[in-house]
């Protein structure tokens, strides 16, 4: 049996057998929608287990390999824990407002994946507008934040919120422009002709010298749009509570944790498309099995995590005024000028292509 | 500067010191509490003595006295002396604090009316250090009792 | 067309922080009251007695051999110093001689302990700045000395070993063996972590010209240990009141001018490294002799006075002892380095913001049982 790999239509079309076609077509939205929820939710899991293996062989342990052999279910196990916890909620807060920042946070999160092309023509949307679409998407995180500290009525909650807001709305301006930098390359922001573009070489090696440079203020600004070290000031144990999550228990918590990490996974599978060719293969070896192409993206997409948490298990934290200051004083500067040679290599079509 | 050239020098700026230095590996100055502040202040400010390093700060609770012991040093010289203060008044002993020539002395002297009740003039924050605010009594003087806390053999 | 600078009428308000008892910053139960003005850091004022014991009223009571038992737990990170600082002046009040063979384990299990506090230190110091691997790396080193105390002294961390006139039992047959081997693993450790932490940059920048001592104020406040030789203030006990076998080694004073937080981080990596030096120079050669000298069971020390300072990892211990003859003493005070070191706090973290109190607090590494006792 021959199932494309176009998931969408091949469910749409399957409906249409026994359906008026509207509620066909929003039956089959409906499908696809629940099947990316089912597997990233469990995916954002076993990315949390990760962090916990890495962490522990960074600092000369072996991290969790009890629940399951190598500690697979570690994570299920936790889920459930706090599936199970009591949702406390302090008298004062704003009801309607404490209940509804986390949904933003994590619905934000989901709806960015829906535009990956895990491999050729595996993508749920595949929208002309790809990479804007993902940007402002992304955008619409930092009200949950700003939201959880405000209703919370918590001193501290408000002031890790003020400063996790703060430094989101900052990096987001590195993470456009330096995706900007790289849209000059392609000439679309359309996911899969980003792709296309790429048959003739990953665009960071078609880009070379700016494109390394886009790159590494990419990876700087994602990780600290995220939230994790060495940016973490704002939710770091040692300093005041936990940020703008500390009034949050149970189920609630668990979405705030659980973006954080879908987060990470987005920020990595935003690289991966741009700079390394998403699904395609190095030299094209695997070109006829295109449903290889899935591996080849998470591949790469995981050594991007693993750098992530590489550098959040080394390197001390920045001070609320130095990641300000390296944002606004650096890397927005550097990035500006980088737009500028990026043009001024394709104009005279200096790109190096395979 | 030794022991004996540090008494003539101290001696002649104030006369009425008693200089002791049997039973105790430092030269002893005790001194009465209406000349502790400037005699401090001398010893601190004078180049020949400049003892800036006040490296004890002990209540004790001679019986029937109270006092106060300073053991000081000089980072230049690195030579040390210990002055001595007493007041036979235990209802309410109040010395002159030496906060302003040393700063260490702040917590020092807190911890001082803390455990002893002796009151210091010109302190900047004089309240318990340790013990809360609400306890009543001076624990390391010799006439404190306490059946519950306290097990003695 | 003129314009005029309109002065705002905004004025921030301060608002009060509890850095309560139970914080991973504060090692230990310290409670700090904060008065803060947005980021900025207006005054810092401590609330002690947590965990206040009341050792000296205790000592009173208790005899000679028993009051070195309450010393382990004051600062129980340099618990052979604390121990070998209360036998120095019970001993030099009764004017024993002791065998070489003494001083010369004495001041190697000093080294020792010195060497196992600065390396929990490390880590900690790694993870308050948010460097959260260093911790693990730290505690795996002293493991390595605690396992060399377990064999020789029978504990980890509150060792009893030193008593009044000399040792308590000899030390185990593999001491030499095991500590030769400890100093030559941690060589090639120590450079590893100057590469990883030291030269970091994000490090350097958050504890370069943060939390600035000067010297004057460093005495002025009676810092000693590493907190006042970080502002160039010379104070190392072992150098000026040299006691145990410290006049027969030499080493160097660690000191830095800058009085910054970096620079009494440096200060303390120095001192591994001199420590390291010093058992070297004297592992070799530990004289045969007795273990201990001859003491009456009931010990009475002469009417007097007695004062006897050490160098602990955290500065100078001083011991001020007042006897009228009797088994107990009449007054017995610890002079903590800590206590001393704690009064400055306010005075380096005013002006600053709160990440720079976490980082200044933990290079005056505090131990809150050394301050209350």
């Amino acid at each position: 049996m021959n199932i494309s790999l176009n998931i969408t239509e091949t469910i749409q079309e399957w409906l249409i057998g026994f359906m008026p076609e509207g509620v066909a077509s929003i039956l089959g939205m409906s499908i696809v929608a629940l099947i990316y929820l089912a597997i990233f939710a469990v995916a954002g899991l076993y990315l949390v287990l990760l962090e916990r293996k890495v962490a522990a062989w960074f600092q000369l342990r072996i991290g969790p390999n009890r629940v399951g052999y190598w500690g697979l279910f570690q994570t299920m196990a936790d889920a459930l824990k706090l599936v199970s916890k009591e949702l406390t909620g302090t008298v004062k807060a704003d009801k309607f407002l404490y209940n509804l920042a986390p949904y933003f946070v994590i619905i934000s999160s989901l709806m960015a994946l829906a535009v990956f092309p895990f491999t050729k023509e595996f993508q749920a949307f595949d929208i002309n507008i790809g990479i804007f679409f993902l940007i402002a998407i992304s955008s619409v995180g930092v009200i949950g934040i700003l939201l959880a500290g405000w209703s919370s009525n918590n001193k501290f909650a408000l002031i890790g919120a003020m400063r996790s807001g703060v430094q989101t709305i900052s990096y987001e301006l590195s993470i456009g422009l330096s995706l900007l930098t790289m849209v000059l390359l392609t000439g679309s922001l359309q996911l899969s002709e980003i792709v296309e573009t790429q048959k003739e070489g990953w665009l960071i090696l078609q880009g070379h010298v700016p494109a390394v440079i886009a790159f590494m203020i990419y990876m700087i600004a994602g990780t600290a749009e995220t939230n994790r070290a060495p940016f973490d000031m704002v939710e770091a144990e040692s300093e005041l509570g936990a940020g703008f999550h500390t009034e949050y228990s149970g189920m609630k918590f668990a979405y705030f944790f659980l973006a954080e990490f879908i987060n990470m996974f987005i920020i990595a599978a935003i690289a991966t498309t741009v700079f390394f060719g998403a699904w395609l293969s190095p030299f094209g070896i695997t070109e006829s099995i295109p449903w290889l192409g899935v591996f080849w993206f998470l591949g790469k997409t995981l050594m991007l995590v693993f750098l992530m948490m590489w550098f959040r298990w080394t390197f001390p934290r920045l001070r609320v005024d130095q990641l300000l200051t390296l944002e606004w004083k650096y890397l927005l500067p550097i990035n500006l000028v980088n737009i500028v040679i990026m043009a001024i290599i394709v104009w005279l079509n200096l790109t190096i292509k395979f | 500067m030794t022991n004996e050239a540090l008494q003539n020098l101290i001696n002649s700026w104030i006369t009425d010191l008693e200089f002791s230095e049997e039973e105790s590996q430092f030269l002893n100055i005790t001194v009465t509490p209406e000349h502790l502040h400037q005699l401090m202040s001398d010893l601190k400010s004078n180049k020949e003595t400049s003892f800036d390093y006040l490296f004890c700060l002990s209540g004790v609770d001679w019986q029937p006295e109270l006092g106060v012991v300073y053991h000081l040093e000089s980072t230049t010289h690195r030579h040390s002396i210990v002055v001595k203060v007493k007041t036979a008044d235990r209802e309410n002993p109040v010395f002159d604090s030496v906060c302003d020539i040393w700063k260490t002395a702040e917590f020092h002297e807190r911890e001082v009316y803390d455990f002893f009740g002796i009151k210091f003039n010109n302190h900047p924050n004089l309240k318990r250090l340790f013990l809360t605010d609400e306890w009543e009594g001076f624990p390391l003087r010799k006439d404190y009792e306490d059946e519950i806390n306290m097990v003695i053999k | 067309m003129e314009t005029t600078l309109v002065k705002s009428n905004f004025k921030s308000e301060e608002y009060f922080i509890n850095m309560g008892p139970q914080h991973p910053a504060t090692h230990g139960v310290l409670r700090l009251l904060l008065t803060i003005d947005g980021e900025i850091i207006k005054k810092v004022e401590p609330d002690l007695g947590y965990i206040h014991r009341s050792i000296e009223k205790m000592c009173e009571r208790d005899s000679y051999q028993q009051i070195v038992h309450l010393t382990d737990r004051m600062d129980y990170l340099s618990s052979h110093i604390n121990n070998e600082a209360v036998c120095l002046t019970v001993e030099n009040a009764l004017q024993l001689e002791l065998p070489d063979r003494v001083k010369v384990i004495r001041t190697i299990l000093s080294e020792l302990t010195r060497i196992a506090s600065h390396c929990l230190w490390w880590g900690v110091m790694g993870m308050d700045v948010g460097a959260l691997t260093t911790y693990f790396y730290g505690f795996r080193d002293r493991e390595m000395i605690n396992d060399i105390f377990e064999e020789t002294c029978g504990a980890r961390l509150t060792m009893n070993y030193n008593i009044p006139g000399g040792l308590m039992f000899d030390i185990h047959p593999n001491f030499v063996q095991r500590t030769k081997d400890f100093i030559a693993h941690f060589k090639t450790k120590l450079p590893e972590y100057d590469t990883l932490l030291t030269g970091n940059v994000i490090f350097q920048k958050r504890t370069k010209g943060v939390g600035v001592l000067s010297k004057e104020d460093a005495i002025s406040f009676g810092a000693s240990g590493p907190v006042g030789r970080g502002s160039g203030y010379s104070c190392d006990v072992r150098k000026h009141h040299p006691y145990s076998a410290y006049d027969r080694v030499t080493f160097n004073e660690a000191l830095k001018t800058e009085g910054d937080t970096f620079a009494r981080y440096q200060v303390r990596i120095q001192e591994m490294w001199e420590a390291m030096s010093i058992i070297e120079q004297l592992i070799d050669n530990i004289p045969e002799g007795e273990h201990k000298v001859a003491t009456n069971a009931v010990i009475k020390l002469p009417k007097g006075e007695y004062y006897q300072k050490v160098e602990t990892a955290r500065g100078e211990l001083g011991v001020y002892i007042i006897s009228t003859g009797t088994k107990n003493p009449y007054r017995l005070k610890f002079r903590s380095p800590g206590f001393s070191n704690l009064s400055l706090l306010n005075h380096i973290a005013v002006g600053g913001k709160i990440g720079d109190l976490v980082a200044s607090m933990a290079t005056l590494d505090l131990v809150i049982p050394d301050i209350d006792r």
